[in-house]
């Protein structure tokens, strides 16, 4: 058993679990959009940030990674902490503004409105990659992926072409945490460019 | 230069023994004689780009039977005067040299006549002729201890290289000294990691050799080579010049830490490093100095080559290792620190290129010595590549802790025209930009990070007072928001973000709160991201708000650009009295927004003009502003 300390409560943790999972057995609230039980943690989305340390000495991790330790103090909700999420939540805002699951969750942290333009009204995509992940890792198939890099990164087939590795289990679209990958399953596994062609050409 | 050839040398074989390769050293040494006279032509980048192939074959040519060789070298740093000649061991210096002049330069060497006066370096405030390189400001101020055999040696020459001492620290490691002497020397040295953090190489050394023993595995040894810094070239400069600096530090490296594997990760732009490399390993391996049973001591290492996949982002470390397992070089979040879980999931010790090349001297002449160099907490010397509104363009190494002005005023010649310099961007594209009023900054690791700015790699940009700050850190920002790989939020979101914040000040558009805005997302996106790419990203624009506040203001609250750069803020206009109607500017000007009649004053249509600022270049009378 490892004691440490969540938000001034002393709380017990096992060897080799993360600060999230100490926090959720707990039942301190952490958000999250790029973790998922299921798969592999990644660390995109960094909504997961705490601040470990002390007066003298703090950082900033995630929580979904950050493996526990003796001692460890932990603040889930201090001003560092609050900062980071409020601006990912208000880019996100104005970078999916079609996802209502995105919108609720600025809303439940207080943001409300952006100051950031929107480029794409339909967005609701954040590229947490929780979709690509379960493809590979669980159902084994990478029928999903990553195309382009940087700032251009989107989610789509691989090289984009149409993929028929899909077997159609829908566990994308349960892990996505946006409601984007029930809009886009069609597009990569092809089904209307598929039946108008008459096969699975792009 | 050795006077056995290559050949005669390979012919030695494997070198058995600290003795044999002693007693190889001394048979160069006896074969060469140290007054014979060499022609040295840098070969490096810049001087092969302004032509020095043809300078060293119009040289060879000329030279014929005469007793004197001819030899070509890495860059001398000294690039914006390329193609450079250097006489040794006279040590007479010509700059921009031409292939016309290779038989006066052979002449007055050959018949110890004057130097050839138009090739000599001349004092551009005295214009007076330094013809020895030693007096030239460039070099009397440098102190070159990774660069000291830069343009002395040729790079594919491992017998040039033995006579010039490489090697001794090798055999000495391998005969007197265990693993844990070498891992305490450099330990001693105080030397700090020349990649961008600073962090102590004996300190990550020592810690990879306690996961080593906890995990029971052999260690990795990794050289970074990916350097991708706009505008430097401080790390290809050592790979071309002295290939095997860098080898022999790496296998000084893997002694210490009982590696059998290493790896060069180079940046895959740079196919002059990578073949030098490769000759050296070569060579290295046909005299025993790599390979199995090092120098017969019973110690097997080998190297190998991994091209670099072309982001910026491949030059961090956890990147560096997807990308030589074979994957896409994405950053990974990383707990444990890689001297435990590297490559492979192994214990691996990642150095930069100039870390690993000062590891051979700080062996060969101690720990201790090389703590006397430098500062107390940044020991040594940093190699820097000067870059921008300087007149002396190029590559120098400085004790650290040297001021800043130093660099730029005494090695740079300062700012063309003789105006101070308005700020130094340090560190690379994620450093800071450190005012005029700062010049007095001991250039060290830590003064740099106290005065908000980094050590980075060693690039050095020195800015006028016709580079506008807003300008500048947007800049850099587009220069990251290219680069981020895109994993995490803050970066690929928010360096945008901040962009787009920046794009608004330089059309005039944005507030006070706009800046407060601006700190507040820049401190998440330090807090938040990933990778130091997107956490370091911010600096340049929070060191210019801090030292240049004012120029922010003045761009979104008198809708100004004091430095006459934000198109959107300027206007070009004609001082009639100056003005003398030759019409030049009006024959050059694209948009055809110049008129006026011959000999008269001219005017700007500025609804025409697109600001592009020709007419104010091609003025010879000074007669076009700017405001
Ligand atoms: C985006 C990014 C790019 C980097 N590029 C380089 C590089 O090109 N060369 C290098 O030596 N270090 C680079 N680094 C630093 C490395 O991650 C690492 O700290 C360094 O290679 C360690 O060697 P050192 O201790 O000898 O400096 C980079 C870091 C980041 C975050
Ligand atoms: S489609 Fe959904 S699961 Fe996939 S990356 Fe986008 S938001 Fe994440
Ligand atoms: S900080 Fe930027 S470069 Fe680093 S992981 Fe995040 S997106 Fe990629
Ligand atoms: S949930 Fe931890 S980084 Fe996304
Ligand atoms: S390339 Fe010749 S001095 Fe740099």
């Amino acid at each position: 058993m490892i004691n440490m300390v969540i938000d001034g409560r002393q709380v017990q943790a096992q060897t080799g679990w993360t600060v999230l999972e100490t926090a959720r057995q707990n039942g301190i609230h952490i958000p999250t959009l790029c973790h998922h039980e299921a798969v592999e943690p990644s660390g995109a989305c960094r909504l997961c940030v705490v601040e470990i340390g002390d007066e003298t000495w703090s950082k900033i991790v995630i929580s979904c990674m950050y493996p526990v330790a003796e001692g460890l103090n932990v603040k889930t909700d201090s001003p560092r902490v609050k900062n980071v999420r409020r601006w990912i939540l208000e880019m996100l805002l104005a970078q999916c503004p079609a996802s209502p699951e995105i919108r609720a969750l600025a809303a439940e942290y207080g943001v409300q409105t952006t100051r950031f333009v929107n480029h794409d009204p339909n967005e609701q995509c954040i590229l947490c990659g929780l979709c690509v992940r379960v493809c590979k890792e669980v159902v084994g198939v990478s029928a999903i992926s990553t195309i382009g890099r940087g700032v251009h990164k989107k989610i789509g087939s691989p090289y984009g072409v149409v993929s028929d590795a899909c077997v159609a289990c829908g566990s994308c679209v349960t892990v996505c945490p946006t409601g984007a990958m029930s809009a886009r399953l069609d597009a990569i596994r092809g089904v209307h460019a598929g039946r108008e062609a008459g096969k699975g050409g792009k | 230069m050795a006077q056995i050839t290559n050949r005669e040398i390979q012919q030695a074989g494997r070198l058995d023994s600290a003795e044999a390769f002693m007693a190889l050293r001394e048979r160069i040494l006896a074969a060469s004689d140290p007054n014979r006279t060499e022609i040295i032509v840098c070969h490096g980048t810049g001087c092969l780009a302004n032509g020095s192939v043809k300078v060293a074959e119009a040289l060879q040519a000329a030279v014929k039977a005469a007793d004197l060789d001819i030899k070509v070298t890495g860059c001398h740093g000294f690039c914006s005067r390329g193609p450079l000649v250097v006489v040794r061991p006279s040590g007479l210096f010509y700059q921009r040299v031409k292939p016309a002049d290779a038989e006066d330069i052979l002449q007055s060497v050959l018949e110890g006549g004057q130097p050839v006066e138009r090739l000599l370096y001349h004092d551009p405030n005295t214009d007076q002729a330094l013809p020895q390189e030693k007096d030239i400001p460039f070099y009397s101020h440098q102190m070159r201890i990774v660069l000291r055999n830069i343009g002395k040696i040729d790079p594919t020459d491992i017998g040039d290289t033995i006579a010039h001492g490489g090697y001794l620290a090798l055999a000495k490691a391998l005969y007197q000294m265990s693993p844990e002497q070498v891992v305490a020397e450099v330990e001693r040295s105080g030397l700090r990691g020349r990649g961008g953090a600073g962090f102590p190489t004996g300190r990550k050394w020592k810690s990879a050799l306690a996961a080593i023993k906890k995990k029971g595995y052999p260690a990795y040894v990794v050289v970074n080579g990916d350097e991708g810094d706009p505008g430097a070239f401080m790390d290809r400069t050592i790979m071309e010049g002295d290939p095997h600096a860098v080898l022999e530090g790496l296998i000084l490296g893997a002694y210490a830490l009982g590696a059998h594997q290493g790896f060069m990760y180079v940046r895959a732009e740079y196919p002059v490093a990578i073949k030098h490399l490769n000759i050296a390993m070569e060579q290295a391996r046909a005299l025993g100095l790599l390979g199995q049973n090092i120098l017969g001591s019973g110690f097997d290492f080998d190297v190998q080559i991994n091209r670099g996949a072309g982001a910026f982002v491949c030059g961090e470390s956890t990147a560096l290792f997807t990308s030589i397992e074979g994957r896409a070089g994405e950053p990974k979040p990383k707990y444990v620190r890689s001297v435990e879980e590297g490559l492979w999931g192994r214990p691996t010790v990642l150095n930069n290129v100039e870390t690993w090349a000062n590891v051979p001297q700080i062996i060969e002449k101690g720990g201790e010595w090389y703590a006397g160099l430098g500062v107390p907490h940044s020991t040594g010397t940093k190699v820097f590549s000067l870059v921008g509104k300087v007149n002396n363009v190029g590559l120098v190494e400085v004790p650290m802790g040297t001021p800043l002005a130093s660099i730029v005023e005494d090695l740079g010649g300062g700012v063309p025209g003789g105006a101070p310099f308005k700020a130094v961007q340090t560190g690379g594209p994620s450093g800071g930009c450190l005012p005029y009023d700062m010049r007095e900054v001991p250039v060290d690791f830590d003064s740099l990070t106290r005065a908000g700015s980094m050590m980075g790699s060693g690039g050095m940009i020195v800015m006028d007072k016709r580079d506008c700050v807003v300008d500048v850190a947007r800049y850099f920002l587009r220069f990251l928001e290219e680069e981020s790989c895109g994993k995490c939020i803050p970066c690929r979101l928010g360096l945008t973000r901040m962009r787009e914040i920046l794009d608004g000040f330089s059309q005039g558009i944005g507030s006070e709160k706009d800046i407060d805005d601006l700190v507040s997302l820049a401190a998440a996106i330090q807090d938040g991201a990933l990778c130091a790419l997107g956490g370091s990203a911010p600096n340049p624009v929070l060191t210019t708000l801090q030292y240049f506040k004012d120029e922010y203001l003045a761009h979104i609250k008198d809708k100004r650009c004091p430095a006459g750069v934000c198109k959107d803020l300027i206007s070009y206009s004609i001082d009639p009295d100056k003005c003398t109607g030759c019409m030049t500017c009006a024959r050059q000007c694209p948009q055809k927004a110049i008129a006026g009649e011959k000999k008269k004053p001219h005017v700007i249509n500025q609804e025409l003009c697109i600001r592009c600022g020709i007419c104010m270049e091609s003025c010879k009378f000074g007669a076009v502003n700017v405001a």
